[in-house]
């Protein structure tokens, strides 16, 4: 029997597995909201803003490791899902994108709401589609969905002209496709893996730095494995928080930029840095000659590009995490079995790591006045339990939250890495709780972050999502203005937010719980007060205004030369050191 | 260093396009471009001149296969290839040189492909260097017009 594009596209979704549509409607996709339309088996999420939609179902990939799907109109709804989409694309998040497009006779007349989105999108997407011909429709969606799967998974865009969605033909779903130019490489090269198990066994100041490939893959138990079975310690990426136990005697906490002082210097003067599942990005190497000038490397990861795209790598394992290090872990052990001598790490190297923990702890300075924002992400964390989501905004909300939240286990800690994109919190957790509708989501937002997609506040409220956000507010862009002091004389230019709406009756316009802190004291509990609450609850946090993230690396500049914030004041006293 | 490197793609619409925005959203540079179907219609053949240090060429090939629609990479300069090249010069020499032009064309083996009154239009193929020792002979006698194809190249048996 042959059915229209719009109920292949529905039927399609069906076969993927697919439960939950973020999306927008409008003009050119009636056809396909209109099959949705009491369809029991998907649901619809409507936004406010197709960004928002976006980052929805970027946070619920995120969270489930399934991928997210989209669907919004042509012209301004495709363009608007532009943010959101490069911001998966940057941290290779799994997302299928549909979007509406003109008839197929018209594509190219500048007709009402047509936007080139394959044209647009082509650079910030893994892959993307124009479907031409209602036959190709069914194969088109399959591919996407294994494009977006798989290998280095990432954003996947399907232009559908109107016509399309209107015409008729038979469905057939394709079990499974294949893409003769397509064949991402999981199983690392045997003698690769070796030469690393060699090196890994002879290393006297080894160190693991692994990010989000570990996360992608679902390896953290490979890598918690690999790191004990030969003692060396991990630094994780701010991607790769979560991939490995932030309370492990092991974990050094994150490098780079505002990483720890003991992650940094351990790159700096180890001799083996085995990294898995990252791509040396410039916030994590700081100045390139000087990241790890001592060390031998090994680079695990799934996509060929990244690996010497910046620095020179001595072993390259191009593989999927999760198959490199289950391989690999199996030739260390039958090289110890075969009682190869293995150079145990000698205890200098641990206590020399130890050294640097105490030497400059993550800390910040108490005041009896005013709420420290670190403060805060502690309190939360203490309260919310190992199995709680949180999603950041970008600048210094989300460095303090990787700096002072313990994350315990993979897919806990949503952020936007990559292109950092402001007002990505909000709606990811909206995504994340619609995924696990029974998990605490928090969302830690900073004032200005969170008005870049404060009209998502609704989508939460009317899908009756519990989820909590907590505002770090300081009436500035706070990052922004911490580089203004620090490198612009503290010219704050266009860094004041005063004049900011008050957050809680804001809250309470979109018919959600507001909530203020304004002292120390007033912490504990207003957190445990939104805890209880089963309902969307926002906890505005008045804090210090002029608070930086300290340690830093300034731009360029080498990981071992750190600033430090708290101590320089030689307040002891007041200073607050983070628990391990 | 320079390098001509030969890629297979899907003959799909849109395929340029990723392969030129690649190389402009990296900064890598194009020399010369040429495209066209092979024996298999659904297959298309391009031949890439470009240029830059070993670590840039790696990224290149590599950046090149992850493209989806990227079937296979070569870098022909790590092999023995040949290479050719054709250009088609309109020439307007003075009356008394007009026979300069159709000696310079024999030597270099071309064609002359059309002739008026006051221009020849001459064809000549070859490698880098033939073309340019062509066109820089031919400069002085008065090039009105040049239209190159740019490289095309196949590695040797």
């Amino acid at each position: 029997m042959k059915i229209t594009g719009a109920e292949i596209f529905v039927n399609a979704l069906k076969k993927e597995g697919v439960d939950t549509i973020f999306g927008y409607p409008g003009g050119v996709v009636l056809k396909v909201f209109d099959v949705l339309y009491g369809e029991k088996g998907l649901k619809v999420v409507l936004s406010r803003h197709e960004q928002g939609a976006t980052h929805m179902a970027d946070g619920y990939a995120r969270a489930t490791g399934k991928p997210g799907v989209v669907l919004v109109t042509s012209g301004p709804g495709a363009t608007n899902t532009v943010t959101g989409i490069a911001t998966a694309h940057m941290d290779s998040i799994p997302l299928v994108v549909f979007t509406g497009q003109v008839p197929t006779k018209m594509i190219g007349n500048d007709a009402f709401q047509e936007a080139d989105i394959v044209g647009i999108t082509r650079p910030c997407t893994k892959y993307n589609f124009l479907v031409k011909d209602i036959r190709d429709l069914a194969r088109t969606i399959k591919e996407a969905f294994v494009i977006a799967t798989t290998g280095r998974p990432g954003p996947v865009l399907v232009d559908l002209p109107k016509d399309v969605l209107f015409d008729k033909a038979e469905f057939d779903y394709p079990s499974e496709v294949k893409i003769r130019s397509y064949n991402p490489k999981y199983v690392g090269n045997k003698w690769q893996i070796r030469q690393a198990a060699q090196a890994i066994q002879k290393a006297k100041r080894p160190v693991i730095y692994a990010g989000g490939g570990v996360i992608l893959s679902n390896a953290a138990a490979e890598l918690k494995d690999l790191a004990e079975m030969n003692q060396v310690p991990v630094a994780l990426t701010l991607m790769g928080l979560g991939a490995f136990p932030g309370r492990h005697p092991l974990f050094l906490g994150m490098l780079g930029m505002h990483g720890t002082y003991q992650a940094n210097m351990a790159l700096y003067k180890s001799d083996l840095v085995v990294a898995i599942g990252v791509r040396f990005d410039d916030r994590v190497t700081g100045k390139v000659d000087e990241f790890c000038p001592e060390a031998k490397i090994i680079h695990v990861d799934i996509d060929p590009t990244s690996i010497r795209k910046n620095i020179h790598v001595d072993i390259p394992i191009v593989g999927d995490v999760k198959f490199v290090l289950t391989d690999l872990i199996r030739e260390i052990r039958e090289m110890q079995a075969a009682g190869e001598t293995w150079e145990a790490i000698p205890k200098t190297w641990h206590r020399q790591i130890d050294e640097w923990r105490t030497e400059h702890p993550l800390s910040y300075e108490w005041d009896e006045e005013v709420i420290k924002p670190q403060y805060v992400i502690e309190k939360i964390c203490e309260a919310a339990g190992e199995n709680a989501i949180v999603t950041t905004d970008v600048g210094q909300c989300q460095m303090w939250t990787a700096q002072f939240y313990k994350f315990e286990r993979p897919r806990t800690f949503l952020t936007s890495g990559g292109l950092g994109t402001m007002g990505y919190g909000l709606p990811a957790a909206i995504g994340a709780q619609m995924a696990f509708p029974d998990r605490l989501v928090v969302d830690v937002a900073g004032d200005g972050s969170f008005e870049m997609n404060v009209q998502e506040m609704a989508t939460a409220v009317i899908q009756k999502l519990p989820i909590k956000v907590a505002i770090l507010n300081n009436g500035y862009l706070g990052m922004v203005r911490q580089w203004q002091e620090l490198f612009f004389n503290r010219r704050y230019s266009s860094s004041d937010l005063t004049g900011q709406p008050d957050f809680v009756r804001l809250a309470e316009a979109y018919g959600a719980v507001g909530l203020r802190a304004a002292r120390p004291e007033e912490v504990e509990p207003t957190i445990r007060k939104a805890f209880e609450t089963p309902r969307p609850v926002l906890m505005e946090f008045v804090v210090n205004r002029e608070e930086n993230v300290f340690p830093m690396v300034p731009a360029g500049g080498a990981n071992y030369q750190m600033m430090f914030g708290a101590e320089r004041k030689k307040s002891e006293s007041r200073l607050r050191v983070a628990r391990g | 260093m320079r390098h001509i490197i030969s890629v297979l793609v899907e003959n799909k619409f849109g395929v340029l396009s990723r392969i030129a925005g690649l190389f402009s959203g990296r900064g890598f540079n194009i020399e010369t471009l040429s495209v066209a179907p092979t024996l298999d219609p659904q297959i298309s053949q391009m031949t890439i001149v470009t240029a830059g240090d070993d670590q840039i060429i790696e990224q290149i090939t590599k950046q090149l296969n992850k493209l989806i629609d990227v079937i296979k990479v070569t870098d022909l300069t790590e092999k023995e290839f040949v290479e050719r090249e054709m250009v088609i010069v309109k020439v307007s020499p003075p009356t008394d040189q007009r026979a300069e032009v159709l000696r310079t064309c024999e030597i270099f083996r071309g064609r002359v492909v059309d002739s008026s009154p006051k221009t020849y239009t001459v064809l000549v193929t070859g490698d880098d260097k033939k073309i340019g020792a062509f066109i820089e002979i031919l400069r002085p006698l008065g090039i009105k017009e040049i239209v190159r194809t740019g490289k095309v190249a196949i590695g040797r048996e």
